[in-house]
């Protein structure tokens, strides 16, 4: 199957930051419906978008999570567009061992957007309906892709992320405790 | 669990330098519901009479509206209470922005300053983690600049921060706590924060706010946020621009300025310029304000735009909303550039954007007359607007008449005498009103101007038109799709209401009529001040999202005690009775119940008297505005008919109100007749 040429849907996120007035709605909202169970609670710091702010410098960009990244890059360059100063790290959507955003605040798990299509997937993406002034835009298209290996799943991204951070043998001999624990209670 | 709201308060006390998380009871959340309402309630328990603004015994409470924090859209509200330098009443100022919702995510209902600190200090809120910390090096800063080097300082770019600027250092009684694009500007809270020793609090929470029936919750969330895309798409009709929306008069969007520059007052609230508007100005003005403004910008979770990230050229950007925009300008006579000039240095030194420009004007007056001479202004410039900047760089400094000044208009006139009274013509309870002098008396503002304990016009009125619509047509088409009338009579009320005739100003809408409209403007208000919500989506403009019939379901489902209409209504009727039960206690009397003398040209002393017999009746009071013991007691407020019968406030003669009431009904009567006759 590998190497073969095929349709993918790809969803992703037009992000107009002049339209950007800062609100983070987005972030309120994607922390709901991502809480179990759906909407019990809210917390912007686990957010998959994230405005990215710095109002006196007139800095608005809502990024929204993408991969894992296991390191740090080299990424340090600062970018100025009409007289205002980017962080490169503002347009990125990696959750990294360089910063705080896209990590769950207590476990310092990696997020990552899934354009709302958990249960029950939505039509557009929430942070899309609740950005009333249109900053984000929702798009698809179609796409010709190579197959991929099965993408990797959310449990193992994060224990990848783990292991990454405590070392694999330390993940792994808690695991074994936390099996033996298990059992002991039965 | 706790929904909505987290159930812990900080209690900080500044002298002994300790740090306190105390649960609160959730019974106090059933009847007081939150922010202003709780905010009361520990007013009114740990505040005696006796206790002074500046008293190290004051509380300075910064309080979380009761949905702040959950995804109700424009629940951001900061509601921060304390005692006024100015008024000596209670002030609950407000602010929009950030802070409250990241001091619930921290895991805080509200943070309660007591005691002072002998050096300066801030606050820094991180999650569990709570410091006070040296603010020295901060002394003197400007407002927007201690933000910023906080959160430097802190390396927590996602921090929230109130802070003060040189006027609440120096106690000037206007002065205001910014945050950004916000401020709490109304009553000098700036100075008790000031006087505290406390320059800042800055807030950052990870934590989750819960709420407790989540798809029910959502789905009103989501009702509310597609009114507002419709009502945005459908402005009013046949009103003036900034009330055709939704939000706060979205004076930084709006080019057209006819209505206020024509309408409000220049100077020290005294020249009507109906000629004032034309096209060359509005050119101009329009220039102006693209050129600075850079961005329109918004509220924590709110889709609406009614601030904007201003940058005039010399001086530092800054954020500016609503009103701002002109009160400088006016009170000198100026232009827009030199307003949104001095607002920028106003922004950083911390000062209310209402009081500080009718404070410089009336000083100007002053030297005019003559009651104030150059000896009181050495080295100021000759020009009109350096003058401002001078005399604003004097009252924050409280330099030579700059520390008279800072005391507002009002004090100011008592301490310059020499018949400078009269030149603090714009006051209720002391604190500086909108430059408003109009000719008809209006019942309904009159009843507003009189009992609001907000004293300011706009954080009572809304909902209801402000003038009546010329033709039936035009009243028919408002009333059709009018759900946030908590009763049909009121669309009867706005249907009969005439421009002119019988069925017009000042005698129509009837008195009985006032008390009904005014009760559910203030209600409403009321409401939006516990949960934190911005009037500018619920009390301040014409068919907002949130009204009376939806909000006990946002509380019902939000935060899972039951509610509904009445319990609701109940609930604010009870917290706004504490707030007149900590200021009747504090002296405040019916005499203090008055528009400015000026406000009108034509005054109806007989009606007005009427207005306000009928109102205090309406709204359970004795003829000197106390509560009564049986409305206290309806209230479940006994606790304060207890108080005020130890104080001889109330004595068993009031708690037979009726005879009273009906002896003067009487007396009204028989004068009444002599007028006819």
């Amino acid at each position: 199957m590998k190497g073969e040429k095929k349709n993918k849907t790809i969803k992703t996120i037009r992000i107009d930051v002049d339209k950007c007035v800062g609100c983070m709605a987005c972030e309120v909202i994607c922390s709901a419906f991502h809480a179990t169970p759906k909407y019990s609670s809210n917390n912007p710091a686990r957010s998959r978008i994230r405005v990215i702010r710095d109002p006196i410098a007139d800095i608005y960009v809502p990024v929204y999570a993408g991969e894992y990244a296991v390191a740090e890059c080299a990424g340090r360059d600062k970018y100025t567009i009409d007289g205002k100063e980017y962080d490169e790290c503002a347009f990125c959507r990696a959750s990294c061992s360089s910063r705080d955003v896209f990590k769950e605040p207590d476990s310092g798990l990696p997020l990552k957007c899934d354009m709302c299509e958990s249960d029950p997937p939505q039509e557009k993406p929430l942070c899309v309906q609740w950005c009333l002034n249109e900053a984000l835009i929702y798009e698809e298209r179609e796409e010709e892709i190579e197959e991929e290996e099965e993408k990797q799943d959310e449990l193992e991204i994060g224990l990848e992320s783990l292991a990454n951070k405590y070392g694999l043998l330390k993940i792994m001999n808690i695991v074994a405790r936390m099996s033996l624990s298990k059992k002991g209670q039965v | 669990m706790r929904y909505a709201e987290t159930g812990f308060n900080l209690e900080i006390d500044l002298t002994r330098r300790s740090i306190e998380r105390v649960a609160t009871d959730p019974i106090d959340t059933e009847l007081y519901l939150g922010g202003l309402g709780t905010n009361a309630k520990i007013l009114w328990d740990r505040v005696p009479p006796e206790v002074e603004a500046f008293s190290p015994d004051n509380l300075l409470i910064f309080a979380t509206g009761l949905l702040c924090g959950t995804p109700a859209p424009g629940c951001n509200r900061t509601i921060v209470s304390t005692i006024s330098p100015q008024t000596e009443l209670m002030a609950f100022s407000m602010m929009g922005g950030f802070w409250a919702p990241e001091l619930k995510y921290a895991g805080y209902d509200k943070v309660i300053l007591r005691g002072k600190s002998p050096e300066l200090v801030y606050l820094w809120i991180n999650n569990d983690k709570v410091e006070i910390r040296d603010a020295s090096h901060l002394q003197g800063k400007g407002a927007i600049e201690t933000e910023e080097l906080i959160r430097q300082e802190l390396n927590e770019p996602k921090a929230q921060v109130a802070s003060i600027g040189l006027a609440g250092e120096n106690r000037v009684y206007f002065a205001s706590i910014e945050q950004g694009r916000s401020s709490a500007s109304r009553g000098g809270i700036g100075a008790v924060m000031g006087d505290k020793g406390v320059k800042a609090i800055a807030v950052r929470g990870t934590k989750d706010v819960n709420v407790a029936r989540p798809a029910e919750f959502m789905e009103l969330c989501n009702e509310v946020l597609k009114y507002i895309k419709v009502r945005e798409e459908k402005p009013i009709p046949g009103v003036m621009p900034i009330l055709a929306g939704l939000g706060s008069p979205q004076e930084m969007k709006l080019h057209d300025e006819k209505w206020h520059t024509e309408s409000f007052m220049w100077g020290n609230s005294r020249t009507r310029r109906k000629e004032f508007w034309n096209e060359e100005i509005e050119k101009n003005w329009r220039e102006t304000l693209e050129s600075a403004r850079i961005r329109l910008i918004s509220c924590y979770n709110c889709p609406l735009k009614c601030a904007a990230t201003i940058s005039v050229s010399g001086f530092p950007t800054y954020m500016m909303k609503c009103f701002s925009k002109l009160t400088y300008t006016m009170a000198a006579y100026s232009d827009l550039d030199f307003g949104l000039k001095i607002a920028q240095r106003a922004t950083e030194y911390g000062v209310d954007a209402f009081s500080t420009p009718q404070v410089m004007a009336f000083a100007l007056e002053l030297y005019e007359t003559g009651i104030l001479t150059d000896k009181d202004f050495p080295g100021m410039p000759s020009d009109n607007e350096g003058r401002f900047f001078w005399l604003l760089d004097r009252i924050v400094r409280r330099e030579g008449i700059g520390d008279v000044l800072a005391n507002g208009t009002y004090w100011a006139a008592q301490q310059i005498g020499n018949g400078a009274e009269e030149y603090a013509h714009n006051n209720i309870k002391k604190l500086e009103q909108l430059p408003l002098k109009l000719s008809m008396l209006n019942p309904i503002y009159f009843l507003m101007y009189a009992t609001g304990e907000k004293i300011n016009i706009t954080q009572i009125e809304g909902q209801f038109p402000q003038a009546p619509f010329p033709t039936i047509e035009e009243r028919e088409e408002f009333a059709k799709d009018w759900v946030q009338v908590p009763d049909e009579k009121f669309k009867q009320y706005l249907l009969d209401w005439e421009p002119r005739g019988e069925k017009s100003m000042p005698f129509y809408p009837t008195v009985e009529m006032c008390c009904d409209i005014v009760d559910w403007q203030e209600r409403m208000h009321y409401i939006d001040d516990a949960l934190g919500m911005c009037s500018g989506l619920s009390s301040f403009p014409l068919k907002p999202p949130y009204h009376i019939h939806n909000y006990p379901k946002f509380i019902s489902s939000g935060v899972g005690i039951d509610m509904d209409e009445a319990k609701l209504s109940q609930a604010a009727k009870r917290y706004r009775t504490l707030v007149r039960a900590v200021n009747i206690r504090r002296g405040m009397r019916r005499e203090d119940e008055k528009p400015p003398e000026n406000h009108w040209k034509k005054r109806f002393p007989e009606l007005e008297k009427d207005l306000l017999d009928k109102y205090y009746k309406f709204k359970g009071w004795n003829d000197e505005g106390i509560p009564t013991k049986d409305s206290l007691h309806e209230l479940e407020l006994d606790y304060v008919n207890e108080d005020f019968q130890q104080r001889r406030i109330l004595t068993d003669i009031d708690n037979d109100p009726s005879k009273e009431t009906y002896a003067k009904n009487q007396e009204n009567k028989v004068e009444d007749g002599n007028h006819e006759g």
